[in-house]
């Protein structure tokens, strides 16, 4: 075994990687050789660290050392002072940006408190199909604290005094549904997980059910308890068959050792799981259908109320959250209400998981506290634009949320504040957009989906939305008018006044807020006919320069559809009707001749 | 607090807890308009999906427009029905609507008829803002009901009929989104499906997605061919229904005029189904007491109940969900087809014509009638007893097609031999009726005593189950009454369990019966309508001079001249059936 | 397995385990064991993951190296799957991403087997509850 006694990292991300980390490393060969180290000094790149806007990053292992903006001239003095010396180099080290303060070490930064592991705590640590790697993290303490220490209304003030909010997009706040469901009386009451996720591109429950599926069983026999419910169910799309899988073997593990069951930990307290399966529509993470559809009804909401606190699956007293509002319980009832309410803002609190998607160079799994910028997100945990883009939106809410533009980057994460900002917290998706999406585009995807998705039971979603996409159609084809605008407008206000369930209340956001956002770019797509990220295909223009064309007949030749005319050496001409705009002319072309527009 | 106070329209009203501010609001005048929503009091049918959003209205503090039917008012609410917000939104919904519906109004049969239609009118909908791509489908026709299924517009009302009120379970909505519709399951067509063809669907559709098979054409046509003789006979709940086509109030009887339009029409004889009904109940009454007899006897391989066989969406009701219990209900036709069986020998052999020459044609209050016309038993040699039925909403069309003035008809009487009734057929056309009838004969035939009283108030009402026991002499006979097939059901499940009471039970398909049925004038969710058709049925009842059926002079004459006594082999052969399992 | 019936019998087996792991992880025990916890999200099982952890048994175990192989969650590094942590007797977690079997290879002969770092590491980006 080698023994370094000390190891250089360096930043091997895209940023830092454009900046000067491969000088730098070169520096640090060169030196550690000249000194003689190479025996004891390991140097090596690792991947992003982060904190884009600061590098060049090295970090110096195993004091910690974080050093930042680094340039090649400094790898001397560093190699002299800090490895030789063993005295860090002052002036490369992070300071503080508002108390001046210099910190050294990497644990201390705040760049490093930006994500707080809540939901997410135990995955990537244990192995998930092993309830004992649960339990010697805390795992289901909660529960026997719960069932031998506190009575149900002392539990469920537990869960209002720490302020915990649902992460299914609601937002409503937990301890309030537990104590409502609560104080119905009944002689059957039911606990619910709400594990459909249904968003594109969200991947949050899945991975908390992929990774730590006690956490949530632990968390619903929790809210058995307090409402009074012993029986639970968690309606899990079809399309997660891992997550099927792992939550079936921690449900039986959790069974063996009379975790569920009867007299769990002793207590006069029994309570079991039964996992329903979803049948791939949307519309069935909305709580009514979802009722319906373990009923075996059709997965259409109904109106509310009554809600299901009161009257839910088979008209019985039903407690339904979201599979992440669930896996925080444990550790609220483990560290108190207190510690909890800490984090957040003032009417948000807690953290909140969200999947980063899109253009973005860390795409992933974060979890920061409420009150984190839009920017730290997108840049610092993010890493930033990727290619080096320009930023151009960010969606948050998916299906039923909106655009934010730069202008809002600053905005503290949090419900009301992206409620008052246009678009929602939703279920924590979250994509990024750079200036190469066309926010018209991305309007139709949004609503494309919605409409697929709608359950078809109430006329302003049913047939309004297919209207709106027909007229956002139009427009991405270039033959909308500024009429057409203007009906997208006053059409969304009444599909968003009028829908019974939330589905079609929220299913013109992305048309509202890319129009309030973005008019320019709808406006260039009806007055002009042009689409200025050049994304929508039908605007997109492919013509041959006359002068530069020579007549090579290389595009004639590859046109999938006999667009393009012309003799041998004479130029050659597009038919603009004939044109698919599939762009193989263009790639083709080896003289330029061929412009887009 | 019971009561709550609010305001609508700034005008206070208070109400009951738990009331809707749609019926709140009738109570101080204002209608909201609605489409899906339909109530019939006193059936206990409510539709209330809560989605066409027609009736949306504003309420302070609420964020989005609330669907009046099914919000429940709360103390202090304030309430707007027509500011220009809630006006815009019921316009813009309707033009939605609209946008994907055929424009054939000109043309649909529903045209005058239609809720659509006239929803669209009271809005004021002058200009399609919003047009754009239709949804279609295959159009479905059966031998009672066709599906323009491109005209539906999702309000669930057929749906909530099949399955919650008559528990056949045909109709569901299938598919998700702009594609959604309302149809049988893997858009089946109805003759493939366990469809009764009661036509319940049909009589509460807004639009003309559901409507019955139109036959004025091929009975115009047979009233011009020389070479036949057409005979037509009447339901009963025709005319207790038939003057509501020509505007008159609900339940005014008709039944003079009835017969004087027919004639001017061109049959070449009038007769009245009530006479077969009296013959239904010879048969039928027969049958009852002789499983009766048996069982006081103490005859245990006997029968009981005995169950009604004359509505014919009941009888394909149990055919397909109860085969089972195929030697339960009476092996007696219907009124309609034992008339069909004797016009076309007893009155064929006295007029001297042949069979295929004499047509038969009915007036029904009911689509499935047309449907039991076309049954194989139902015929000699490929020649139905009845030729065509047609619904009393296609007798008014063809009466205006003749360009009679049905107000101004003189009142006429039925021919003979097959027109004279009594009162106890008249009252077939309402629940309790039938049983009533059967009653007042079996009693006098069983005890050899006069009734102590004709009317058996026991035996009325609306409610969709009833049970009453009847005194025969010292012997109770206990009868029970369904309408509506889900009412059926229920008492069928408990014959099933064996732990039925009845000794007789009368099922009608129909909630009301043969009044409120799928062929009838539409009531447009008014179930007032119903209740006074049946008070005009029972008025009938007490006018007539013969109210009991073994007394009609013309019934015993055609025993006496044909059939010999009830029961006997030939009255067996054209008076009786058998039932097939439909599973 | 026979069934916890206390709070005090959880807190026993709760303490069990973590002193097994702590034994594992104190390098002044004989017993070192290396641990590999290879992430079996579904975005590391798409990206190769189930690969990656069959080398990893399979490889160590040819090796005679001491280790416990095992799978778990998602990290939340979803662009640079598949990820693996590595933990040695006695040294803080390194989590490495983008390992494919050449990678794999690279990390058990460079790292597990001498100690020395390899190109790759995914810094860790943020705080545990319990810090």
């Amino acid at each position: 075994m080698t023994d370094y006694r000390m190891h250089i990292l360096i930043c091997g991300g895209t940023g830092c990687k454009a900046s000067e980390s491969n000088e730098i490393k070169e520096k640090f060969n060169h030196f550690i050789s000249e000194f003689d180290l190479e025996d004891e000094v390991q140097v090596l790149f690792t991947g992003c660290f982060g904190f884009c806007e600061k590098g060049p990053i090295i970090k110096v292992l195993p004091d910690n050392t974080f050093y930042v903006s680094v340039a090649a001239k400094d790898i001397e003095e560093i190699v002299k002072e800090h490895i030789l010396k063993g005295r860090p180099v002052k002036r490369l080290l992070y300071k503080e940006p508002v108390s001046g303060e210099v910190i050294s070490e990497s644990q201390d930064m705040d760049f490093y408190k930006k994500q707080i592991r809540i939901a997410l705590r135990n995955c990537g640590f244990i192995n998930p199909e092993n309830i004992e790697e649960y339990i010697s993290r805390d795992g289901y303490m909660a529960l026997g604290k719960c069932l031998s220490e506190y009575t149900p209304e002392e539990t469920t003030n537990i869960i209002k005094d720490s302020g915990l909010r649902g992460r299914g997009g609601g937002g409503f706040p937990t301890g309030l549904k537990w104590e409502i469901t609560r104080k119905v009386e009944s002689d059957q009451k039911y606990v619910v997980c709400n594990a459909d996720e249904g968003d594109p591109g969200a991947f949050m429950d899945r991975s908390i059910l992929e990774g730590d599926p006690h956490s949530v069983i632990e968390a619903m026999a929790i809210c058995g308890y307090c409402i009074g419910a012993d029986t639970g169910l968690v309606y899990i799309r079809a399309e997660y068959p891992l997550a099927i899988e792992r939550l079936k073997t921690a449900i039986k593990q959790a069974e063996e050792y009379g975790l569920l069951g009867d007299k769990i930990l002793g207590a006069d307290f029994n309570f079991k799981i039964e996992l329903r399966y979803g049948a791939g529509a949307f519309v069935c993470g909305e709580e009514t259908a979802l009722i319906h559809s373990m009923e075996g009804l059709r997965g259409e909401p109904t109106v509310k109320p009554p809600f299901p606190s009161v009257s839910g699956y088979m008209e019985k007293p039903t407690n339904v959250n979201n599979v992440e509002t669930f896996a925080n319980i444990p550790v609220i009832i483990n560290k108190g209400a207190a510690w909890f309410s800490k984090i957040g803002t003032d009417k948000s609190k807690g953290t909140k998981v969200f999947a980063l998607a899109g253009k973005i160079n860390n795409v992933g799994l974060i979890e920061v506290p409420m009150g984190t910028t839009l920017r730290e997100v997108i840049y610092d945990i993010g890493g930033g634009i990727k290619d080096g883009k320009e930023f151009k939106a960010v969606q948050t809410g998916g299906p039923s949320g909106g655009c934010l533009t730069k202008d809002f980057l600053d905005t503290p994460i949090d419900y009301e504040n992206l409620l008052s900002a246009g678009s929602m917290m939703g279920s924590g998706g979250m994509i990024v957009m750079d200036e190469d999406d066309c926010m018209v585009s991305i309007a139709k995807f949004y609503l494309e989906f919605t409409l697929e998705e709608s359950c078809g039971k109430c006329n302003p979603c049913r047939i309004g939305n297919k209207r709106l996409f027909e007229i956002l159609d139009k427009v991405t084809e270039g033959k909308g008018t500024l009429e057409d605008i203007d009906k997208l407008k006053v059409l969304s206000d009444v599909i968003k006044d009028t829908s019974l369930c939330g589905l079609g209340q929220s299913s013109p956001n992305p048309v509202l807020s890319t129009i309030a956002n973005f008019e320019d770019e709808y406006l260039s797509h009806v007055e002009e006919g042009k689409c200025p990220a050049g994304q929508c295909k039908s605007l997109v223009r492919y013509d041959i320069l006359e002068d530069v064309c020579n007549g090579c007949t290389l595009c004639f030749r590859n046109c999938p559809v006999g667009a393009i005319t012309g003799e041998r050496r004479t130029p050659h001409f597009i038919d603009q009707s004939l044109c698919i705009k599939c762009g193989v002319c263009y790639d083709k072309c080896k003289f330029n001749a061929i412009t887009v527009n | 607090m019971d009561t709550v106070k609010l305001n609508i329209d700034n005008k206070s009203v208070v109400v009951k807890k738990g009331t809707t501010i749609l019926q709140a609001a009738k109570e101080i005048g204002v209608d909201i308009p609605t489409l899906c929503y339909m109530k019939l009091d006193d059936l206990n049918i409510e539709n209330k999906p809560g989605g066409c959003r027609i009736c949306v209205v504003e309420v302070e503090g609420r964020r989005n427009l609330a669907p009046a039917c099914c919000t429940d008012v709360n103390e202090g609410m304030e309430v707007k029905t027509h500011s220009i917000r809630a006006i815009n939104a019921r316009r813009t919904v309707m033009e939605l609507i609209l946008s994907d519906h055929p424009a054939d109004c000109l043309i649909c049969a529903k045209s005058g008829n239609c809720d659509l239609q006239d929803m669209a009118h009271n809005l004021g909908i002058r200009k399609l803002n919003y047009q754009g791509e239709q949804s279609h489908y295959r159009e479905d026709t059966s031998p009672a009901i066709i599906r323009e299924v491109d005209k539906c517009i999702m309000c669930r009302r057929c749906e909530m009929m099949c399955n919650e009120v008559q528990t056949v379970g045909v109709l569901s909505a299938i598919n998700r989104g702009f594609e959604s519709v309302v149809a049988p399951a893997f858009e089946m067509n109805l003759d493939h499906s366990v469809c009764t063809y009661c036509g319940q669907c049909v009589a509460v559709c807004p639009t003309g997605a559901l409507t019955e098979v139109d036959e004025t054409a091929k009975v115009v046509r047979v009233l011009s061919d020389p070479t036949k003789t057409v005979i037509v006979q009447t339901a009963p709940a025709v005319r207790a229904a038939l003057g509501e086509e020509f505007d008159m109030e609900a339940g005014t009887l008709v039944t003079g005029k009835l017969v004087s339009a027919l004639r001017r029409l061109g049959f070449n004889y009038v007769f009245d189904t009530d006479f077969a009904a009296d013959l239904t109940i010879m048969e039928e009454g027969t049958e009852l007491l002789n499983r009766i007899g048996k069982h006081l006897e103490g005859d245990k391989d006997v029968k009981l109940p005995i169950l009604t066989s004359c509505c014919p969406a009941w009888v394909k009701f149990f055919e397909h969900q109860f085969p089972d219990l195929m030697d339960i209900p009476s092996t007696a036709r219907s009124p309609q087809q034992m008339f069909g069986s004797i016009a076309k020998t007893y009155f064929a052999q006295k007029l001297g014509i042949k069979r295929e020459d004499l047509v038969v044609v009915s007036i029904m209050p009911c689509v499935a009638k047309k449907y039991e016309c076309g049954r194989d038993e139902f015929k000699v040699d490929s020649n139905p007893d009845v030729d065509h039925a047609i619904t009393t909403r296609e007798l008014a069309a063809l009466i205006k097609l003749s360009n009679i003035d049905f107000h101004t008809l003189p009142n006429e009487e039925f021919d003979n031999p097959l027109g004279e009734s009594t009162g106890a057929a008249v009252i077939f056309g309402t629940t309790g009726g039938v049983i009533e009838a059967a009653v007042r004969t079996a009693y006098e035939v069983h005890t050899k005593k006069d009734l102590p009283k004709i009317d058996f108030d026991e035996l009325r009402g609306m409610e969709g189950i009833r049970k009453a026991t009847i005194d025969f002499d010292g012997i109770p006979i206990n009868i029970g009454i369904a309408h509506g097939l889900g009412n059926a059901r229920k008492l069928l499940e408990e014959i099933q369990a064996g732990e039925s009471e009845f000794h007789a039970i009368e099922i009608m398909s129909c909630p009301g019966g043969c009044i409120g049925g799928g062929g009838q004038p539409y009531h447009h969710g008014n179930a007032d309508i119903i209740k006074k058709r049946q008070k005009a049925i029972y008025q009938e009842d007490s006018k007539k001079a013969i109210r009991k059926s073994h007394e009609n002079p013309h019934i015993l004459k055609l025993y006496e001249e044909f059939l010999g006594e009830p029961m006997s082999e030939k009255a067996h052969h054209l008076l009786h059936t058998k039932y097939f399992d439909r599973t | 397995m026979s069934k916890i019936k206390s709070l005090s019998d959880l807190k026993k087996i709760k303490e069990e385990v973590q002193s097994k792991m702590k034994l594992r992880e104190n390098s002044d025990n004989p017993e070192q064991f290396v641990q590999v916890k290879v992430g079996m999200a579904t975005c590391g099982i798409a990206s190769g993951a189930k690969d990656t952890m069959k080398f990893f048994i399979e490889e160590l175990e040819l090796q005679a190296v001491d280790a416990v192989v095992t799978q778990t969650g998602c990290m939340g590094y979803c662009y640079a799957e598949p990820t693996v942590e590595v933990i040695l007797p006695g040294k803080e977690p390194v989590v490495f991403g983008y390992v494919n079997k050449n990678k794999a290879e690279e990390i058990i002969d460079t790292y597990i087997k001498k100690g020395k770092l390899v190109d790759g590491i995914i810094p860790i980006s943020f705080k545990t509850i319990d810090e």
